[in-house]
């Protein structure tokens, strides 16, 4: 078995864009579940969203920021059209809305009919143009200690954590105000939070809304180093977004990066030792093809585990969940 | 804080003039006046109040068994219920499809019979939480702190003084989900002083809290007429209402039965009968709460 491989395979997880990308979405849903308790199940709706907007937006030859603005007025449609009817109604109402929302999102960009604009099934690529013309990095090979990437990739790390870092300090700030401190007291109470002259309706759509951009931002990300396929946004994504959630800790800023790092990592690792441990002889009753099924089926004992010993995830308060429903 | 007078009720004269007290008896200075409200739940008439008013800077309990309707009339003029029919008016504005987050800016605020305090926010944030017309409410303005940093000091300090006065300071950075029921109570009567009621609404504000935390929040009710609020609330103590109220009402089937002056109306057959049993002079020792009374002629119909 090539430790040293598996090692550096699991570090180069780390500052990957795609976990750049679980991390901003999963920020969004903090906003959502974790500071509002908005059920929002349909977060790879906001994901298919920011994605598709941005690769037709930019196929149709619209800039880069041009094509990132349609992401954002579409994630903000999106939020209308889930908000207006369901955020009057009690919560578990937003999570069935949301989740068929999402899979009608799916079903629609998948259809033949839809071909000519969203690729049908085939998804769509060649929309990386206007991202790497903005590269100032020269071309050429880098070496990252672990890992040797082109200017492109390295570009997009940059590019993808620098977006985690202003969205974090953005959702600090917010969360420490006043605004913040409402978001909370509806997340406990909305009735007590309406009866004293809180406008609860106006702010769950604005909490709704920042979960929405930060969730099509990370749609934007997630595709730039890959091609969108339709595939990528079935159920499970909005379940593993939901699971580096819990993983870091639902209320908190760090907690959703801490989490997707962590998550990224450990199915990394799971699926270089389970690699090894077949090649090597040592593992006969599963084949190779078995692991990515055997790596999450891991990854949800592991997740048990963790909401039965450590509720609060990695970062979140003991004391503020023992006091949760 | 000075202790507040006991003795200095509302006289009648000064509450509905030279009128004999009956259900529906108007006063001389209305802040609170409701026309032919009514809502049905199926086959059960749960409200049907004809017409009733409430005295300004006055003490009225609204008392009755329980399913009289009470808590759904406080729904209804707070706007948490719609009603079926009816019309119900606040300093003479219609109150009637005001969303309830509306009401504490004209100076109404209320708290629930089952208190809803924020359990994970602290007791200082839920205090803070509360006070009107925040500029780092908006969203906009929220992430920059200079905006708002100077209000919101000003708030700390002025929950600071409320939350001492209800014994509630040293509590202050706990999360509020930590404390007892009847501090819960302190807290969510506190928390609406953080609006500047000029009508504060409670829904069974004693409802189990104990005997020595009743005393301090007889004292705090008492004090909030002083300050010149207007206090409407309802509660199943009778030695509680006897004792601050200047004003009762009586509510059974969801009708008004009777109005008046707690001495006369606690000893009037009817209510004694529909609602306080007949050994309800007997001193059962500081009521707290519920007592169960002997059910001896309670099965009476009020009529």
């Amino acid at each position: 078995m090539d430790f040293q491989n598996i090692l550096f395979n699991a570090i180069n997880e780390i500052l990957s864009p795609t976990t750049a990308a679980y991390a901003l979405a999963a920020m969004g849903l903090s906003v959502h579940f974790g500071y509002t308790g908005l059920l929002n199940f349909g977060q790879a709706a906001y994901l298919l969203v920011g994605s598709y907007g941005f690769a037709v937006a930019t196929i149709n030859g619209w800039s880069f920021f041009a094509a990132v603005g349609v992401t954002i007025a579409l994630s903000l449609i999106l939020t209308v059209i889930l908000g207006i009817p369901t955020l009057r109604l009690r919560a578990d109402y937003l999570a069935i809305v949301t989740i068929s929302a999402a899979e009608i999102l799916r079903y629609i960009v998948t259809t033949t009919g839809m071909s000519n604009i969203t690729g049908g099934s085939e998804g769509l690529s060649g929309f990386k143009g206007t991202f790497s013309d903005m590269n100032p990095i020269p071309e050429g090979t880098y070496n990252l200690g672990t890992l040797v990437i082109n200017e492109y990739d390295l570009w997009l790390r940059i590019v993808g954590w620098s977006v985690v870092i202003v969205v974090a300090i953005l959702l600090f700030l917010l969360m420490k105000s006043p605004w913040g401190r409402v978001l909370k007291g509806i997340r406990e109470d909305e009735d007590a939070v309406r009866s004293l002259g809180k406008n609860v309706f106006v702010l769950k759509m604005q909490a709704l809304a920042i979960g929405g951009v930060l969730g099509s931002l990370a749609g934007v990300i997630f595709v730039l180093p890959r091609a969108v396929q339709p595939g990528n946004y079935a159920t499970t994504l909005t379940f593993f977004i939901w699971t580096i959630l819990l993983l870091g800790g639902a209320a908190t800023i760090l907690g959703p990066v801490l989490g997707a790092i962590s998550f990224w990592v450990i199915l990394s690792l799971t699926q270089g030792i389970l690699f090894g441990l077949i090649d090597s002889g040592i593992v006969t009753f599963m084949s190779v093809t078995q692991v990515g099924q055997i790596r999450f089926m891991m990854v949800g004992l592991l997740l048990m585990l963790l909401v039965i010993f450590r509720p609060q995830g990695f970062l979140g308060n003991k004391k503020e969940m023992s006091f949760g429903v | 804080m000075s202790k507040p007078n006991l003795e200095k009720k509302a006289s009648l004269a000064s509450l509905i003039g030279d009128q004999t007290p009956r259900p529906g008896v108007k006063k001389v200075d209305p802040i609170i006046i409701a026309d032919n409200v009514s809502k049905r739940y199926g086959g059960l008439q749960a409200i049907d109040v004809d017409h009733v008013e409430i005295p300004r800077n006055a003490i009225v309990a609204l008392i009755g068994p329980n399913g009289a309707g009470k808590t759904t009339f406080f729904n209804i003029l707070t706007g948490f219920e719609t009603a079926d029919t009816g019309e119900w008016f606040y300093d003479g504005k219609p109150l009637r499809g005001v969303a309830p987050h509306n009401l504490p800016r004209i100076g109404l605020v209320r708290t629930f019979q089952l208190t809803k305090v924020l359990g994970l926010l602290t007791v200082m944030d839920n205090m803070k939480l509360a006070a009107l017309k925040q500029t780092g409410e908006k969203i906009l303005a929220s992430v920059f702190g200079f905006l708002w940093k100077k209000q919101d000091r000003a708030l700390e300090a002025e929950a600071t003084e409320i939350l001492k006065r209800f014994k509630l300071y040293e509590k202050a950075p706990d999360f509020a989900g930590g404390l007892s029921g009847g501090q819960r109570k302190l807290l969510e009567m506190a928390r609406a002083l953080m609006t500047h009621p000029k009508l504060i609404m409670l829904d069974e504000p004693m409802a189990g809290v104990n005997p020595a935390l009743t005393e301090s929040l007889l004292d705090h009710i008492l004090a909030l007429k002083t300050d010149g609020m207007t206090v409407l609330f309802v509660e199943h103590d009778v030695a509680m209402v006897r004792k601050i109220s200047d004003w009762v009402i009586v509510m059974a089937e969801g009708k008004i039965v009777a109005e008046g002056l707690p001495d006369q109306v606690l000893k009037d057959p009817a209510v004694i009968d529909a609602y306080l049993g007949s050994h309800q002079d007997t001193d059962l020792g500081l009521t707290t709460g519920r007592i169960t009374l002997p059910k001896t002629k309670s099965t009476r119909s009020s009529k």
